[in-house]
């Protein structure tokens, strides 16, 4: 485990603090424990921001093990946000910044929306496999469904066209596009 | 020389239409759309920010046909009136007049379609018809959505869908709403009831100006807010039956109110529209009170409508910023409050 506060040095004090009846365990390196001995451990300050950020993360507060939080620094190659900076102010520096902390975004975006899949409008200039894709996702639900029911005629046929959306998401969505 | 903006009503959604337009007063559909791997707004350069603003521009004088009934405003060239008229017009929010990062707005002529320039994020789209309409608003905004997802690079994710600034909009980037007028349920105590079902069924409720703002004059803004994992017609779909289900309550609630009370209404609502007719000084809070009665007056039959009173215009001239645009000059607290009167009296004489 790396210290808390650098991220650089591995974590060797492991400091327990109880603050308004609230116990905070602090993992440093011996470096950073020193300083937060003579600091006497500076109470974070209170802001509307903080409660903010407080409720973004709720989750590492409740479960044990905190499952949104990097260990390392992450940050957005385009934009230079980072993942903590993110957790802060509660926005996207850019539209790579998703990509870049993808890993820790299903937890909140799960809390915010009950879901962390778009299943809305798709532009109809995005790469068209995308479409397809996702007709093929229905037809496979649709197959299931049919040889649940034991249509096996229907089904065969869905299958078919399951196989021919198959190849064309193999070729690049080429045919698809050609024909809409 | 630039165009301005103009005073008076002009705005599509004011109009006396629509469906279910004695309870609906507007439907409004906003998409937010950001372009790819440019920092967002608040976090880009003025060359980046000018570069969106340049793009659009661009898409603009590409198709001049297809555009021609919509003016582009920076908002560095508004007046600080105009920007303030917009705001009360609901075409824009506030958070594009909160800092200039050469933001801009689009807006058709009818004023039924605005589209905001570096807002918070990049692109927003916003349709607003009066009535319930969310389904042709929807439309509308779509329609443009696609106009302009042909010439700008979007920032899309198969799995996430419309990338956007703030993780509350992500998904489909649509917030729908709807504003509804319900002074019965307010004068039966009902209001509370209902505005805790619509919460606890996931939709956001607020004032007529937006989030924070006080529910006044008995107008209620109903949201979904809900992005990702819902299609865009769901929500909508969702949120159409849902006021289809106030409009009905409130409608119950009316016929209460003239059974069991209708001296008592008849009494309050006749008296508001006499001040309205008479007062020589009126503040806006006590405009859109009066407003609100008189309006319910009508629906009710219990005060005669000859003219086809423009209730809805006056909600939105009667603000300051449109008041001092309608009358040409700039006026204090006192002198709005006069003028005001003076509108009222001169539309309801
Ligand atoms: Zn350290
Ligand atoms: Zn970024």
């Amino acid at each position: 485990m790396l210290c808390q506060e650098c991220q650089k040095r591995p974590a060797t004090v492991h400091l327990t603090k109880i603050i308004n009846n609230e116990k905070q365990v602090w993992h440093l390196c011996e470096q950073c424990a020193r300083e937060k001995e003579e600091f006497n451990f500076d109470y974070p300050p209170f802001s509307l921001q903080s409660l903010l950020s407080g409720l973004l993360n709720m989750e590492t507060q409740t479960e044990a093990q905190p499952v949104d939080y990097p260990t390392t620094k992450i940050q957005c190659d385009n934009c230079s946000l980072t993942y903590t900076q993110f957790r802060q102010i509660g926005r996207f520096g850019c539209s790579n910044c998703y990509t870049a902390f993808s890993d820790y975004l299903f937890p909140l975006l799960r809390r915010l929306h009950g879901s962390a899949r778009h299943v809305g409008k798709i532009p109809k200039r995005a790469d068209s496999t995308v479409q397809l894709r996702r007709n093929l996702e229905n037809l496979r639900r649709k197959l299931q469904q049919l040889v649940e029911r034991e249509e096996f005629e229907k089904a065969a046929q869905v299958r078919d066209e399951i196989r021919r959306l198959e190849k064309e998401v193999q070729n690049g969505g080429e045919d698809y596009e050609a024909k809409n | 020389m630039r165009q301005r903006i103009k005073a008076g009503v002009v705005s599509k959604w004011l109009e006396n239409t629509g469906p279910d337009s004695e309870v609906v007063l507007s439907s409004r559909i906003r998409l937010a759309r950001n372009l790819r791997n440019i920092p967002f707004p608040y976090l880009a350069s003025d060359s980046q920010t000018a570069e969106v603003a340049k793009q659009v521009r661009g898409l603009l004088q590409e198709k001049p046909d297809v555009f021609a009934d919509i003016h582009y405003y920076a908002v560095s060239e508004l007046t600080p009136l105009e920007r303030q008229a917009l705001l009360e017009r609901h075409l824009i929010s506030p958070a594009l007049l909160k800092e200039d990062h050469n933001s801009a707005v689009l807006l058709r002529e009818d004023e039924s379609l605005s589209i905001m320039i570096n807002e918070e994020d990049h692109l927003r789209f916003q349709c607003l018809l009066p009535g319930l309409q969310l389904e042709s608003a929807w439309k509308m905004a779509d329609h443009y959505d696609n106009l302009f997802e042909e010439a700008l690079d979007y920032a899309f994710d198969e799995q996430l869908g419309y990338l956007t600034v703030c993780p509350t909009n992500v998904g489909t980037g649509l917030r729908a709403s709807v504003m509804v007028h319900l002074p019965a349920l307010n004068l039966t105590k009902r209001l509370n009831r209902v505005l805790s079902a619509i919460a606890q069924v996931g939709l956001a409720v607020r004032g007529m100006y937006g989030e924070g703002s006080e529910i006044t004059g008995n107008l209620v803004q109903i949201s979904n807010q809900i992005t990702l994992g819902q299609s865009d017609e769901d929500i909508i779909k969702n949120l159409f039956g849902v006021t289809k289900q106030i409009v009905e309550q409130e409608l119950q609630a009316r016929q209460i109110l003239l059974n069991e009370s209708r001296d008592q209404i008849a009494d309050r609502v006749n008296r508001s529209f006499g001040i309205l007719k008479h007062a020589h000084l009126m503040s806006s809070q006590e405009g859109m009170q009066l407003l609100s009665d008189v309006r319910l007056g009508i629906d009710l039959g219990l005060i005669e409508d000859k003219k086809g009173l423009a209730l809805k215009e006056l909600l939105v001239l009667q603000r300051p910023a449109n008041l001092q645009l309608l009358t040409g000059k700039t006026l204090d607290v006192f002198e709005r409050d006069r003028e005001r009167a003076k509108l009222m009296r001169q539309y309801l004489a």
